[in-house]
């Protein structure tokens, strides 16, 4: 028997990440003492506001359908060793292919103008993961360090564009005008102008389905196409694949072109379902989210969407708290998210060997 | 038995909670992504709130948006918990209040820095160009090198219209006068950078601007600690700020926003909240430039006497400060 033996599956992928939010929970509560709040409640509260009514469940699936399409796009460059840090901004920039087509095409009935305000979120997206590729595989310039710094090129650019293109002359906020055709996107709205039915007032969208789609897709592209063995192969061992006869340089521009395509999709959920204009910084830091999710959803897509929920749960219940108790403000939030993601992430292996040595004492 | 007791006690978190949850007319606000500690535009406002709270004894529903998707989420919580007049700190919320006081036409909103015209929202705005006049003719007067300069926070419209009306105002006081614009960026984090709004104002100070106008929300703080250090002069902004480095602020910009949400809020409690755009400016009180003991020495009697003048000008339509965000575009650079 040796402490290297493979543990059952349930204790894998169930016990131990059970275990791992079951301890950053308790540590979460402590700090919610220390701040002198009854952590019960505040649990409940988080719950409660989460997953107790309907108007909850659609705000943790909004979230969720974020940070699916972040997780997803960090997801595949892992599988190809690469790290994509740029879903941030990929996300960003795909906005403005959103707005520009939504605006530009208003003319247009919205089953024209909507898909090809999706595919321009895509494009926008993947080109601009595309670039830090082309410089990774012609000049060998780092991934991590590249997609960092589109980020703020990302950044810097967009908010020119809408302080100079997209905003109407004489408005105050930084934002666009109103692209009159995403309205179809939103649950709400659909419910009540074509069905006369009052639903439960939610930022939940058709993006949803879109997520779903997006995460069968990925799971189909990794494990059942030519190519997404490539990348698994040019991931787990360049050389390796290189031997294969595998052409490392397309694989990493099809590979990052592919995950900004998924980031771009943020956009979709947030500028065509949600706000229905470019705003400024809408991304939010999902981008930088997908990471944790992809690692905490271990790069499966499966994974992911459980981890996006556990996430999107995380936003939403805590946005109750910060209402319902003011004491706990918006950073204390932030420590009790990040603290889920240091045990369930980071610290994902921690409790694995003492595990393992109960389970092979018991078994002897 | 075990089962129930937990039961019983979960309904009872629940009660509490509800509890927590029942107001009646009680105002609320809902700050912007700054926070409310922002030493600046949101932290002017919570003072105002806190002020309404220490005077009357009434609560208020307070919350910090973290994300885009908070601004509609907060604002609508509080409308369905019934507060009123609900208050949304800052133009980004406009959308998100259009859409729930459309929905919620009898409970009062309130939003600052922006109009949104609905028969329920009373929006205040202020004329910062106004005020920014002032401060530019102080400015003028004030400055041995004919040079002087504006550091911006974000490069967005609201902060051009300060720079233009400051523009103009060391223009009528000086006509030869050169004048120094930067903005510290381009995001959100240009309001927060007060080590990258110190170097910008020690650039301008190398080319010869001896007084610096900051208006960059927490970046101001690092121009007018690199204004004091370098022996210029620098200018606040918002609140008064001329505390901060005696004697070397020659003055601020006073934007009274703590004055706009209290009158809000009392308004809503008394019943004499009026819906409809509250235009803020000279003539109101609702921008002005800060004097105190601490710049007394600073500004000459002939500077006051100008910087009056212009007031009462302006209040009286004689003179007509150009306002960028009208057009885009300014008359002086």
């Amino acid at each position: 028997m040796s402490q290297r033996g493979e543990l059952p599956q349930w204790v894998d992928l169930g016990l131990i990440p059970l275990l791992n939010l079951a301890v950053a929970l308790i540590v979460a509560g402590l700090v919610v003492v220390i701040i002198g709040e009854n952590p019960f409640e505040a649990m409940w509260i988080m719950l409660d506001g989460a997953v107790g009514s309907l108007k909850g469940w659609g705000y943790l699936l909004y979230y969720a359908t974020n940070f699916v399409f972040t997780g997803l796009a960090v997801a595949v460059a892992f599988h190809a060793g690469l790290f994509n840090i740029g879903g941030e901004g990929q996300a960003y920039m795909a906005g403005v292919g959103a707005t520009a087509v939504g605006l530009g095409l208003e003319f247009l009935p919205w089953p024209i103008v909507i898909p090809l305000a999706i595919l321009a979120s895509m494009a926008v997206g993947a080109f601009w993961a595309w670039i830090p590729g082309i410089l990774q595989a012609k000049r060998g310039s780092h991934i991590v360090i590249t997609t960092i710094m589109f980020n703020f090129i990302a950044a810097s650019l967009v908010g020119y564009l809408i302080n100079y293109w997209f905003r109407p002359v004489g408005k105050m906020a930084v934002e666009s005008r109103e692209i009159t055709g995403a309205y179809i996107m939103s649950f709400r709205e659909v419910a009540r102008d074509f069905f006369g039915v009052r639903v439960a007032s939610s930022p939940l969208n058709f993006s949803v389905f879109l997520a779903i789609i997006a995460a069968v897709a990925v799971w189909y592209l990794l494990w059942r196409t030519r190519l997404g063995y490539e990348i698994r192969a040019f991931g787990a061992n360049s050389s390796a694949a290189v031997y294969a006869g595998i052409k490392p340089d397309r694989i990493i521009v099809i590979t990052m072109a592919i995950s900004g395509a998924l980031a771009g999709l943020m956009a979709v959920n947030e500028i065509l379902g949600v706000q229905h204009r470019l705003v400024l910084g809408f991304v939010g830091g999902a981008g930088f989210v997908g990471i944790a999710v992809a690692l905490m959803g271990r790069s499966h897509p499966v994974g992911i969407v459980l981890a996006a929920m556990l996430f999107g749960l995380l936003y939403q219940g805590g946005s109750e708290l910060s209402f319902a108790k003011p004491g706990i403000n918006r950073d204390m939030i932030v420590v009790i998210q990040g603290l889920v993601i240091l045990f369930m992430g980071a610290l994902e292996y921690a409790f694995r060997p003492a595990l393992a040595a109960l389970f092979f004492k018991a078994e002897d | 038995m075990k089962r129930r007791s937990l039961l019983a006690a979960v309904a009872a978190f629940a009660m509490s909670a509800a509890a927590a949850f029942a107001a009646d007319d009680k105002p609320a606000i809902v700050f912007d992504i700054g926070g409310k500690f922002d030493k600046s535009f949101n932290e002017s406002m919570y003072n105002g709130s806190e002020k309404f709270k220490a005077e009357t004894g009434t609560a208020y529903g307070e919350f910090e948006i973290a994300n885009e998707a908070q601004r509609e989420q907060a604002i609508r919580n509080f409308a369905d918990q019934g507060y009123s007049p609900i208050i949304a700190a800052g133009f980004a919320q406009a959308s998100a209040l259009e859409k729930v006081a459309k929905e919620y036409p009898d409970l009062k909103f309130a939003i600052v820095d922006m109009v949104v015209d609905l028969p329920n929202v009373q929006s205040i705005v202020f004329n910062e160009h106004e005020g920014s006049y002032l401060v530019g003719i102080l400015a003028a007067m004030a400055s041995k090198s004919g040079k002087v300069g504006f550091v911006g926070g974000m490069d967005i419209p609201l902060i051009r219209k300060f720079a233009c009306g400051y523009a103009q105002g060391v223009k009528a006081a000086k006509a030869d006068a050169t004048i120094f614009q930067n903005m510290t960026g381009d995001t959100g984090a240009a309001w927060n950078d007060p080590v990258k709004g110190g170097e910008i104002t020690k650039g301008q100070m190398a080319q010869g601007a001896d007084v610096i106008y900051a208006a960059a929300g927490a970046t101001g703080l690092g121009v007018l600690q690199a204004a004091a250090d370098g022996g210029a002069l620098s200018i606040g902004v918002d609140a008064n700020q001329n505390y901060l480095h005696p004697g070397k602020v020659l003055t601020s910009m006073l934007k009274r926003v703590d004055v706009a949400v209290y009158n809000v809020m009392k308004a809503g409690k008394e019943g004499t909240f009026k819906p409809g755009i509250l235009a803020l400016g000279l003539k109101e009180d609702g921008v002005g430039y800060a004097m105190d003991e601490h710049n007394a020495s600073l500004v000459t009697d002939e500077m006051k006497a100008a910087a009056e003048k212009a007031k009462a000008d302006i209040i009286a339509g004689t003179i007509k400060v150009h306002d960028y965000t009208a057009d885009n575009t300014c008359p002086v650079q």
